[in-house]
């Protein structure tokens, strides 16, 4: 046991903040959150950046343009990262950390030369078509079909929650392609190119009013079958390769931000005055400050033991659900002390009272997504007590 | 950056629990609890022998490991898993100034003075009392405490007794820069000692889950029990980071402020001993709330040491006003 950083972890980070110190002023004005074309040029601008500068699919192989980083570096990156208040993934998320790693592992030699040097580039988005209307928790049980004819599949059926579907060049698909078989034996991979004739991307306004996800309607959409990653009906097991490239630092940004959301409660705190006195003088107040502290200072060193043993072993295995189940958990009572704290200024999310206190509403709506997204936390406990603790399934 | 155990940390963990796990059975634990908490020496005498009290002894003291609370952590992880009574925390902390407490031979309690009521643990037993006040630290020969006794303890391994005043007197061995280090150090092996009841309970109530069966099933396959369970298993595993972590940063391995993360490691692992020991209660049912059962003791052990070196609300409070003083 030993956190400190070591020679070479530290000259990382050097290198990298002195590129980021110079990197992020020159980018361009954040565009308006619903300008996609505008959000897609910078999201794809910032990549390209990234790759001319060697930092692009940091966690990818070396042999497919990647940096080869180590967990404990790509922490180091998420980390300076954030400091400099460089752009988040964004919309490079799927084709960076789900569909690229997924080709890496499982494409063919084809499918890798079309599609890895682009994303890495920035000149392809992808988006990710698994969830549907009524395959949610129960991914399996999805049903858009694929019937086969000759070289192509013909694809009909609904997807929803595709994030950035609308702006995205192509889809990782899973379809089902034999209805006769237990469920996870039916299903495959598909690269579906979203300009394809017979797929309708409507977006989904969300609680937020944000415009990011979307629903796919596929009718007869014909897609080749050399488009297809892994055999026929092998898509469940190609969906889950991924898993084998956590690290660890899926939650490193958010945990990072909500540090500093505790930081400015604590400052707003000493701010807000209620009958003559500040929130910060109630004992209350700092009690709950001083415990939601403290659980994210755990959480921030589960996050170090999550990718230490990630880079020992290659594996974070179930420290993933761990950690999602019991940060996001707390996101919620952090949302919650900080709608108490605020009180009547939380009816806004632009600023009131000239204090920073809209992005605390912000981040309760946050909270709210994402004990949902990625595996609600009802599953999250499913795992945890079947494939850590190994308590029977329910039927 | 490396979180994992060395060989050599994960060997002394082994060893001590292959230990523990000869010394201090369940009906040792009851034989003990009935003879009213009474310590037995002879297994004080054998902790002291295993070292338990010498880990952080410099070697130059000549029965020290000159180890750090890096090892210490995962030590008296151990020792809260097997519920071993005893102020193990006091006495591994007054063992570099007292040679005999490091071999088992002193047995060494703790008071912090800064309460109004004054209680202590296992007052017939002590050779000598750790004080700790804000201005000095003073090692006390216990003699005669008196007080009153406590007839019922909560825990029955932990007798107690209300005395009026700290003892007075005795040698000063510093002043408050001491006093914070041992409250800091103690935070963290408290911790430890917490995590080990928070893991042992996770442990027990998944064991019982899959054995026990009502309406033909184990009723760990009910989700209502199996998400209790698997709350138990996250609550210990962030204890586990952030004890682990309040370790390192206390032996100068991590950039972490060490008094912030010796409380951290005590709110979250007294929480997680606390809330664990519970649900292990519940999951066990009515059986759970019988004295026959060891479920039961480590509610009550987690109870007695949410109490020490600052309760979870308190260690939460001077958290607060870390974070509060800044800029």
């Amino acid at each position: 046991m030993d956190l400190r950083y070591t020679e070479e972890e530290q000259a990382f980070r050097a290198e990298l903040r002195a590129w980021l110190v110079e990197a992020v002023p020159s980018l361009p004005a954040e565009p308006d959150p619903d300008d996609w074309d505008a959000r897609r040029a910078y999201d794809t601008g910032w990549q390209r950046m990234l790759y001319d500068a060697g930092y692009a699919g940091i966690n990818w192989p070396k042999e497919y343009g990647g940096r080869g980083a180590t967990p404990t570096e790509h922490l180091i990156y998420i980390e300076e990262s954030e400091r400099a208040r460089a752009p988040y993934i964004a919309s490079n998320f799927v084709g960076q950390l789900h569909a690229g790693p997924t080709l890496i592992a499982e494409g063919s030699p084809e499918q890798k030369a079309e599609h890895l040097p682009a994303i890495l580039r920035g000149d392809e988005i992808w988006c990710q078509g698994f969830s549907e209307p009524n395959a949610g928790s129960d991914l399996a049980s999805l049903r858009t079909r694929a019937m086969r004819d000759g070289d192509e599949y013909v694809v009909s059926g609904q997807k929803i929650w595709t994030s950035y579907g609308h702006i995205a060049d192509y889809c990782e698909m899973l379809v089902r392609t034999d209805f006769d078989v237990k469920k996870q034996a039916g299903i495959t991979w598909l690269i579906v190119p979203m300009e394809t004739p017979g797929i309708d991307t409507r977006p989904l306004r969300t609680m937020e009013g944000s415009t990011e996800f979307c629903e796919v309607f596929l009718d007869d959409v014909r897609i080749p079958v050399s488009n297809r990653v892994g055999e026929e009906n092998d898509g469940w097991r190609v969906a889950n390769v991924t898993l084998s490239f956590e690290r660890g630092t899926a939650f490193v940004a958010d945990v990072m931000e909500t540090q500093e959301l505790v930081r400015d409660l604590v400052d707003l705190a000493r701010h807000v005055t209620s009958n003559g006195a500040t929130k910060w003088d109630d004992a209350g107040v700092r009690r709950d400050l001083g415990r939601i502290t403290a659980e994210l200072d755990a959480l921030w060193a589960l996050t170090k033991r999550n990718i230490s043993q990630a880079q020992r072993t290659g594996v974070v295995g179930v420290g993933g659900s761990v950690f999602k189940l019991a940060f996001t958990e707390l996101r919620h009572r952090l949302g919650e002390t900080a709608m108490l704290l605020l009180d009547r200024a939380g009816l806004s999310l632009d600023d009131f009272g000239n204090l920073p206190t809209g992005r605390h509403v912000q981040a309760l709506y946050w909270a709210l997504r994402m004990s949902i997204a990625a595996g609600t936390s009802q599953v999250q406990r499913n795992i945890v007590a079947e494939r850590v603790l190994g308590l029977p399934r329910e039927r | 950056m490396d979180f994992e155990l060395t060989p050599d940390q994960a060997s002394l963990q082994e060893a001590i629990r292959a230990f523990c796990d000869g010394r201090f059975l369940p009906d040792v634990v009851r034989a003990i609890e009935d003879a009213g908490g009474r310590l037995d020496r002879g297994r004080w005498r054998e902790l002291g022998e295993t070292g338990v009290f010498a880990l952080r002894v410099p070697e130059d003291q000549g029965v020290g490991l000159g180890l750090g609370a890096s090892e210490a952590v995962l030590v008296f992880e151990e020792l809260g898993r097997a519920l071993v009574p005893g102020p193990l925390v006091a006495t591994e902390l007054a063992a570099r100034f007292a040679p005999a407490a490091v071999t088992g031979e002193r047995i060494v309690g703790l008071v912090d003075a800064h309460d109004s009521l004054v209680v202590v643990e296992y007052p017939d037993d002590l050779d000598a009392l750790l004080v700790i006040d804000g201005d000095a630290v003073r090692l006390v020969d216990a003699g005669a405490l008196a007080g009153v006794d406590a007839t019922r303890p909560l825990d029955a391994l932990t007798p107690v007794r209300w005395v009026s005043d700290a003892p007075a007197g005795g040698e000063t061995l510093g002043g408050p820069a001491l006093a914070g280090d041992l409250r800091r150090t103690g935070r963290a092996l408290t911790g430890a000692l917490q995590l080990g009841i928070a893991a042992r309970t996770v442990e027990l109530a998944n064991a019982y889950a899959k054995e026990r069966e009502q309406f033909g099933r184990p009723i760990g396959s009910f989700q209502a029990v199996k998400h209790l369970i698997a709350d138990m298993l996250v609550r210990s595993e962030v204890a586990r980071a952030a004890v682990y972590a309040a370790a390192c940063a206390i032996d100068g391995r991590s950039d972490d402020d060490p008094e912030r993360a010796a409380a951290v490691a005590k709110v979250v692992a007294g929480e997680a001993a606390l809330e664990n020991s519970k649900a292990c209660i519940q999951v066990h049912g009515g059986i759970g709330y019988t004295w026959e059962l060891d479920v039961q003791r480590y509610w009550k052990r987690a109870s007695v040491l949410d109490t020490h070196f600052g309760n979870r609300d308190e260690c939460a409070q001077s958290i607060a006003v870390m974070v509060g003083t800044r800029g």
